[in-house]
């Protein structure tokens, strides 16, 4: 029986950093930030990475696109090993990165997109063609003849995204390519993002985010990273079933509350998180049924703390998260997930 | 099939690169002053020390010269050597590297850029050099001069190659590197005087810059009866060095990238995000 062919495929993937330390002349300590991480994306998967800040993430996109080597393990993309043949995967893929402000700022729009196009060795009249629908659909068609020094963020992220799609390249890393954009902005290449993706079932994206609902929305299967760990993958559903037994709820409470004290001692809190929203402390409980709500409410009150509203929610991939880490994706401790972009 | 496509894409990039650096200088003007006007003023500063002297007017010659050329070094510090970590801090590089083209191709763009603008900012202080001070000039030998000149142009952006790969493993400290560079190159390589008065081994040592046997040979061509007494080396084995320089230069610039590259890219240092 053949083996089965994957786009990206790493085994073991291992990247340690040595970094200077500030406190200890010349010395350097050791910062694994990708740690025996086991992937395989199937060819026509969009497949998402989530995991909160200095989880891996780019450290993954950096190596899969042979910016960066690994310490140990191995990654394959499109079949080609990236440390012993960089050049024959780089004939494969595209990247986009949030945030980046590459490109001439004398030059406009267009004519930074078409330099980028004649490195991939582009025709003219193609890429004027393919240049001119990749404006509009992410509505930057009036900027084309704008110097990209004067664009906005969003709209050189706009540009951006633009440049990495402008040779359709087989295989496409987004690392985090909506953020800081507009929720209006985001909905529109996350909107695109799926229907070039329905318009090439054979091309794949591996897309990093810590935007759940990006992830939720967007990814075949998700593979959740924390610490350069992968902790879990799984289709989005197959990630939240696992979490059907389990009750979730979030609780908005006023008052001075220690959620610390108060919910370590309640047998069947499996998970919490709490975060200031509004004036009032939000508890996002994951409980092992709800018959253990009961005790956390009594609790609330016995502290003189006052419920304000109480929502059973249909668990999410931040539920997955913190069941999988004990803390949000924010950072450790204060849940609250990373401030997304509304639906 | 593959060739011609590798090729085409060669070529394709050579053109994509270039055009930032062309277009950039049409649309801001301001080059003018920095890079004509004020280079003028240093050139002046010298002729009027020598016309002070009642040096022969020849030497207005050469400080014209070597004003011109003062161009072309600094491009070759500023805009080749040091641009690889002005793409880096911008997040061009990483889109460079990923790019299905070679870097040499990505190069040599910039040098073609970067030759087609300096050369119009050269003319321009060699023009004004020669009518505002009236430089007597005697060229004796044509296309030994464009031979010197095209030559000394290839070696010296070979140069500016092969120290741009240093800068994908350096960063900073070889932007230090460059500021380095500047000064005491103006002074050894003989820019505003014949290289010969800082005596013969300081020449030949100062010959390691294309700039400095180019500058030689182009005065010899240009003033040759006062050059009689200031003659580092002759004009044939100058060119002859030039030649050898492009090609070493052009060679090592391609071993030097692709290691630089790779010991970059184990290193951690193509790129500036985090984790």
């Amino acid at each position: 029986m053949q083996a089965r062919e994957y786009s990206i495929e790493t085994k073991d993937l291992t990247r340690v950093f040595r970094v200077k330390r500030r406190e200890a002349r010349g010395e350097k300590r050791e910062i694994t930030a990708l740690d025996r991480a086991d992937l395989a994306v199937e060819r026509g998967e969009l497949f998402g990475v989530l995991g909160p800040n200095g989880a891996g993430k780019t450290t993954l996109i950096k190596i899969l696109a042979t910016l960066l080597s690994p310490t140990s393990g191995t990654a394959r993309v499109a079949g080609v090993d990236v440390v012993a043949n960089p050049w024959e995967v780089r004939r494969h893929i595209g990247m986009v990165s949030g945030g980046e402000s590459s490109g001439y700022g004398l030059l406009t729009v267009e004519e930074n997109l078409w330099m980028f196009s004649q490195f991939y060795g582009m025709r003219g009249a193609d890429v004027r063609k393919r240049i001119k629908e990749l404006l509009e659909v992410v509505g930057l068609a009036d900027g084309a003849k704008t110097k990209i020094y004067h664009l906005s963020t969003g709209m050189r992220q706009k540009m951006n995204f633009a440049r990495g799609f402008l040779t359709d390249p087989e295989i496409l890393f987004l690392d985090e390519p909506t953020i800081g954009l507009d929720v209006q902005t985001a909905r529109t290449l996350r909107a695109y993002i799926r229907k070039w993706m329905d318009d090439h079932p054979d091309r794949t994206i591996l897309l990093t985010t810590h935007y759940m609902y990006e992830a939720d929305e967007l990814c075949d299967r998700v593979a959740i990273i924390d610490q350069g760990k992968v902790l879990a993958c799984d289709t989005p559903a197959a990630l939240k079933r696992d979490l059907q037994e389990e009750a979730v709820f979030r609780l908005k409470v006023e008052g001075d509350l220690d959620p610390e004290k108060l919910l370590r001692g309640i047998a069947g809190v499996h998970r919490f998180t709490h975060a200031a929203r509004d004036g009032h402390a939000q508890l996002d409980l994951i409980l092992a049924d709800e018959n253990v709500l009961l005790p956390v409410l009594s609790g609330i009150q016995g502290t003189g703390g006052r419920l304000v509203s109480l929502e059973k929610r249909a668990p999410t991939l931040e539920d997955v998260f913190i069941r999988l880490v004990g803390h949000g994706l924010n950072e450790g401790g204060d849940a609250g997930g990373a401030s997304e972009p509304a639906p | 099939m593959n060739l011609r496509r590798e090729m085409k894409t060669f070529l394709r990039t050579v053109i994509g690169r270039a055009y930032p650096r062309v277009i950039g200088m049409r649309r801001e003007k301001s080059w003018m002053l920095f890079e004509v006007l004020l280079p003028l003023l240093q050139v002046a500063a010298f002729v009027y020390i020598y016309q002070a002297i009642g040096a022969p007017p020849e030497f207005t010659g050469f400080v014209v010269l070597g004003g011109a050329m003062t161009a072309y070094w600094m491009n070759v510090l500023w805009s080749m050597a040091s641009q690889l970590y002005w793409e880096k801090e911008t997040g061009n590089l990483e889109l460079y590297i990923i790019a299905p083209t070679s870097r040499m191709a990505i190069l040599i763009g910039m040098a073609a850029g970067g030759i087609m603008t300096t050369t119009i900012r050269a003319v321009g202080v060699l023009t004004l050099g020669v009518l505002i001070f009236r430089v007597p000039m005697e060229v004796t030998d044509v296309p030994a001069l464009v031979g010197v000149f095209l030559l000394t142009l290839v070696a010296l952006y070979g140069l500016g190659m092969l120290l741009a790969s240093l800068f994908l493993l350096w960063g900073r400290q070889a932007w230090h590197l460059a500021n380095l560079l500047q000064e005491p190159v103006f002074l050894v390589s003989g820019f505003y005087f014949p290289v010969r008065a800082l005596g013969f081994l300081v020449a030949l040592g100062a010959s390691i810059v294309p700039i400095t046997l180019g500058l030689d040979a182009m005065r010899q061509l240009l003033f040759p009866q006062m050059m009689e007494g200031f003659r580092f080396l002759p004009v044939g084995t100058q060119l002859g060095a030039l030649a050898v320089q492009a090609v070493v230069f052009l060679f090592l610039a391609h071993r030097a990238l692709r290691y630089f590259e790779d010991r970059a890219r184990r290193e951690g240092r193509l790129t500036l995000r985090g984790l």
